[in-house]
């Protein structure tokens, strides 16, 4: 029965998505597509893209939308402008999934990525020629340094971060973990500064500095953990917790130890001897 | 079920046995005195009492700016070590050795009750030099209470607290980053945050570090006397968390201010969170108190100078706090 209610919503979901949607045989996500995909991607088949899935936050191309309103579809929309945010901004939000939010007051978080790379390749090059604006930075970590990665890491980057990229929190928000995102990914998030974050200009951190804390941070993915045991490496509380149940123990067979007598004999018998 | 079986099983042995006693309804002899173990007992604490008049001293000694935590950590656990050292020799050798029964609920028989008294206090005791003992209880337990109020000094006259007051900060003092290189104006920029120091100021000193910020002068609220503080909209505040002393280590920035939290510094450990619009008030958490803010002016060569000290002194909240700092 429940395979049967699965099939059929399947057939459905075919139906209503468009041939393009069985082509790529993506799940159900609610990305409008042309009814027809080109072979390569294009800033014309970004532009309907951008239509269909992003203008009704950001605006007409790429206008911006200052005060939530209802838009095409009742939804609720509002978003950044994004005239001029160069290719770095749509690359880095679209291929870490932070975009497109299922609601606006949701916070960007590390979700699928919906769009195919052809349809996030167009996106970007739609969106890079709404204005002028940065290009895709370029990472090459092995030109770093570990310990000045380190170094700046703890300054600018840990506070939030955490200082081994395990992320937490600030208040009102969440911070990601930097686990799972590559080099270009972490090069791009310091240069735009996603929704909370700062932005760290190249004045602030030298293209060979942000090198440096990219190694750093694909190096916290597998610490040199001197206690040889991580802990999840997600800081003091684990840690603690873990101490104490350790030390708690042997702090109960110490009192144990000392509570109990030396091993004498019975008075009984040496009054018995007497 | 099963295991909780085994649980309840494993639970039951274990204080099955530590609470087995022998039946002993007879008055017990204190058995012979032993002053070797008295003697061991009062060498024990008098080192306990030394070792916490050593905490009072290290304390008194170094200045507050550099107050060794390991040696006031090592003095106490050492003093408190050798009072368990004490009680376990007390415990192992001078306590009269014979266990009494105590299976006996407390209000249903005081015949018993009384008896067992009886015992006790006919039973003797092994301690001969009774007040010797005690008195170097008295000096053990006595240097550690004084151990544990010392830190309390600092808030009177008695220990000089001057350092704690000074920041380096006075009119004309520079701005410089960590290798000590003069912070211009013109490169502060927008939607990030900087860390700056006091020029020739040690930087470990709480009075030097400071987060730096540019903001929209338009949107500034400053308090009523800091005109001018915040030139071409920067302002500089210190980066010690007015709650327990962390760094202030996170500046949030929104993307899209329409729906996202607005900017606040935040200290990362315990969440306070200060509002850098309206000189670091805190809008949540523990702290009790703005942060304290330095007033800016830009030199002829662009260069950020202090335009004077803080509007409160640095660091946790303690006596007098909310006065201004001195210039050291």
């Amino acid at each position: 029965m429940i395979g049967r209610s699965r099939t059929a919503v399947a057939i459905a979901a075919a139906i209503s998505l468009g041939a393009a949607a069985v082509a790529y045989a993506q799940p159900q996500s609610g990305i409008v597509r042309p009814s027809s995909e080109p072979a390569a991607p294009s800033v014309a088949l970004g532009a309907e893209l951008y239509a269909g899935n992003c203008a009704s936050c950001h605006g007409i191309a790429g206008s911006g939308i200052n005060s939530p309103r209802h838009g095409a579809g009742d939804i609720l929309g509002a978003g950044p402008s994004l005239r001029n945010v160069g290719a770095i901004s749509p690359d880095f939000y679209l291929r870490t999934g932070l975009m497109p939010l299922s609601s606006i007051h949701d916070q960007p978080g590390n979700d699928r990525v919906l769009f195919t790379p052809k349809e996030v390749r167009s996106l970007v090059d739609y969106v890079a020629s709404l204005g002028k604006g940065p290009g895709i930075p370029r990472a090459d970590p092995a030109a770093g340094s570990l310990s000045e990665g380190l170094s700046l890491f703890t300054r600018d980057c840990a506070g939030c971060h955490q200082v081994v990229a395990r992320g937490g929190f600030v208040t009102g928000a969440r911070v990601p973990p930097l686990q799972g995102i590559n080099p270009t990914q972490i090069a791009e998030a310091v240069r735009v500064g996603p929704y909370l974050m700062p932005r760290f200009s190249g004045k602030q951190i030298s293209d060979a500095q942000l090198n440096s804390i990219i190694k750093y941070v694909l190096w916290t993915r597998h610490p040199d953990n001197r206690g040889g045991w991580g802990i999840g490496n997600v800081g003091p509380i684990p840690e603690g917790l873990v101490a104490w149940w350790i030390g708690g123990p042997l702090l109960l067979i110490a009192c144990l130890a000392v509570g109990r007598r030396l091993r004498r004999r019975p008075y009984e018998a040496e009054e018995a001897e007497q | 079920m099963r295991p909780w079986r085994w649980i309840v099983a494993l639970i039951t042995l274990l204080f099955g046995r530590l609470l087995r006693r022998r039946a002993a309804d007879d008055r017990q002899e204190p058995g012979p005195p032993e002053r070797g173990a008295e003697i061991v007992v009062v060498v024990l604490l008098a080192i306990a009492a030394l070792w916490a008049i050593g905490f009072i001293v290290v304390y008194a000694e170094f200045s507050p700016e550099q107050l060794p935590n390991e040696l006031l950590g090592i003095c106490l656990a050492m003093a408190l070590a050798f009072v368990a050292a004490a009680l376990v020799v007390i415990g192992k050798r001078l306590v009269p050795e014979d266990e009494l029964e105590d299976d006996y609920p407390a209000d249903e028989h005081p015949d018993e009750q009384k008896e067992i008294l009886e015992i006790v206090h006919d039973s003797g005791s092994r301690i001969t030099r009774k007040r010797l003992l005690v008195g170097a209880g008295a000096a053990a337990g006595g240097a550690l209470g004084l151990a544990a109020l010392t830190p309390a000094l600092s808030l009177g006259p008695l220990l000089d607290t001057g350092p704690l007051d000074h920041a380096p900060w006075r009119r004309g003092v520079r701005l410089v980053d960590e290798q000590g290189r003069p912070i211009r104006a013109a490169d502060l920029e927008h939607e990030t945050f900087y860390t700056a120091f006091a020029e020739g100021a040690d930087p470990e000193n709480i009075g030097s570090p400071l987060v730096l910020l540019r903001l929209d002068p338009s949107k500034l609220r400053l308090p009523a006397g800091r005109q001018g503080w915040a030139p071409e909209g920067i302002v500089a505040y210190s980066k010690i968390c007015t709650h327990a002393g962390c760094a202030i280590a996170l500046y949030r920035k929104p993307t899209f201010p329409v729906l996202e939290p607005h900017d606040a510094l935040v200290c990362p450990c315990h969440y306070s969170t200060f509002d850098p619009f309206t000189g670091g008030t805190v809008i949540y958490g523990p702290a009790g108190r703005p942060l304290p803010q330095l007033p800016l002016e830009i030199d002829s060569s662009g260069v950020l100078r202090a335009a004077g000290n803080f509007s409160q002194r640095v660091g946790p909240a303690w006596w007098n706090v909310r006065r201004p700092p001195t210039s050291a």
